[in-house]
């Protein structure tokens, strides 16, 4: 699977929001209304995913999908 | 008389300043119960290890992880280490505190520092340097060691007061921050107490402090072991961000 795709299917499957509505451009903010708790648990599921550690100061710059998977992208590479 | 709780077996606690008076109370209580209990220890490697296999004769597992609540990045390894390669932690016990008596003129800035930084900023960032795992974990409970005088004042205690004060402060936003993903945050204030630094107290002043009590007794370790087991346990549940006075009814 890309990595997006598997971007995609965690951000769905911690909302329960059908990944068919999910794309690069979604905003955790601003379309999936996640407060910064929600947001350290997906980073968490992220990380448990992808063995990469994501530091918290980084988590702030991750706003959308899209910036979640260039970010993974950079790091495991 | 110590109560039981059945979900306690098990359950991985680490208790800070757990080597001697109210905190070995509470990791005696908690090992009786079944739980494993984690202790962090400074330096006395030979009475880290005898506590630890006093724990253990009383059945379940102990485990002493050496560092400084004040020596922020050694707790985050040690205690980073346990979680990732021993086991999650779901309770917590913020008890390792100092105090140094004298009136505020007195008191040094220095000394102001060392009783914040290992009361207050200690516990936040032992609690902190835990987050993630209690977000992955079930039931967690935390207990946070706070003091009568720090809801009651007392003289020659101010800077020790302030920092108990401030662990309500503390414990109360994180019961706030964290009630939705059902973690719990209760604070327990003591009062007199029977401990080795109690018992050097001279006989004419343990008499006058009596007085002061309406139970007219000083309370026992064992006593503060136990509603820190509630707390710890799914007996206390529905319990949260709560302060609780442990204190033969000194401040009523």
């Amino acid at each position: 699977m890309e990595m997006q795709d598997k971007v995609i299917k965690l951000v769905s499957e911690a909302t329960k929001m059908d990944a068919a509505n999910i794309s690069t451009n979604t905003s955790f903010v601003d379309d999936l209304n996640l407060d910064s708790l929600d947001m350290v648990e997906l980073m968490m599921k992220m990380e448990d995913e992808f063995g990469v550690e994501i530091p918290e100061d980084e988590t702030e710059n991750l706003k959308s999908v899209g910036d979640v998977v260039s970010y993974l992208k950079s790091k495991t590479n | 008389m110590i109560a039981t709780y059945s979900d306690l077996k098990d359950k991985v606690i680490l208790v800070t300043g757990g080597a001697r008076g109210i905190g070995k109370s509470i990791c005696l209580a908690l090992a009786e119960q079944g739980a494993h209990v984690v202790f962090n220890y400074r330096g006395d490697e030979a009475k880290a290890a005898a506590l630890k296999e006093e724990l253990e004769a009383k059945g379940g597992k102990a485990s002493a992880l050496k560092f400084d609540v004040t020596d922020y990045e050694a707790m985050t390894k040690a205690i980073d280490e346990f979680t990732k390669t021993v086991a999650p932690i779901s309770g917590l016990v913020n008890n390792a505190g100092i105090s140094k008596d004298t009136l505020l003129l007195r008191l040094k800035p220095d000394e102001i520092s060392q009783i914040i930084d290992t009361n207050l900023k200690g516990a936040m960032m032992v609690t902190q340097a835990l987050s993630r795992n209690f977000l992955k974990a079930q039931d967690v409970s935390i207990v946070h060691m706070s003091s009568i005088v720090g809801v009651m004042g007392n003289p020659s205690q101010a800077a020790y007061a302030a920092s108990k004060a401030g662990l309500i402060g503390f414990s109360i936003s994180f019961a706030k921050e964290l009630a939705s993903r059902n973690l719990r945050s209760n604070v327990i204030c003591p009062g007199f107490i029977a401990t080795d630094m109690t018992d050097a107290l001279a006989e004419k002043a343990k008499d006058e402090y009596e007085k002061s009590i309406p139970l007219a007794r000083f309370g026992t370790t064992e006593e503060v072991a136990n509603l820190t087991c509630f707390l710890l346990s799914r007996a206390s549940s529905y319990v949260t961000g709560e302060v609780i006075k442990i204190d033969g009814g000194l401040y009523i």
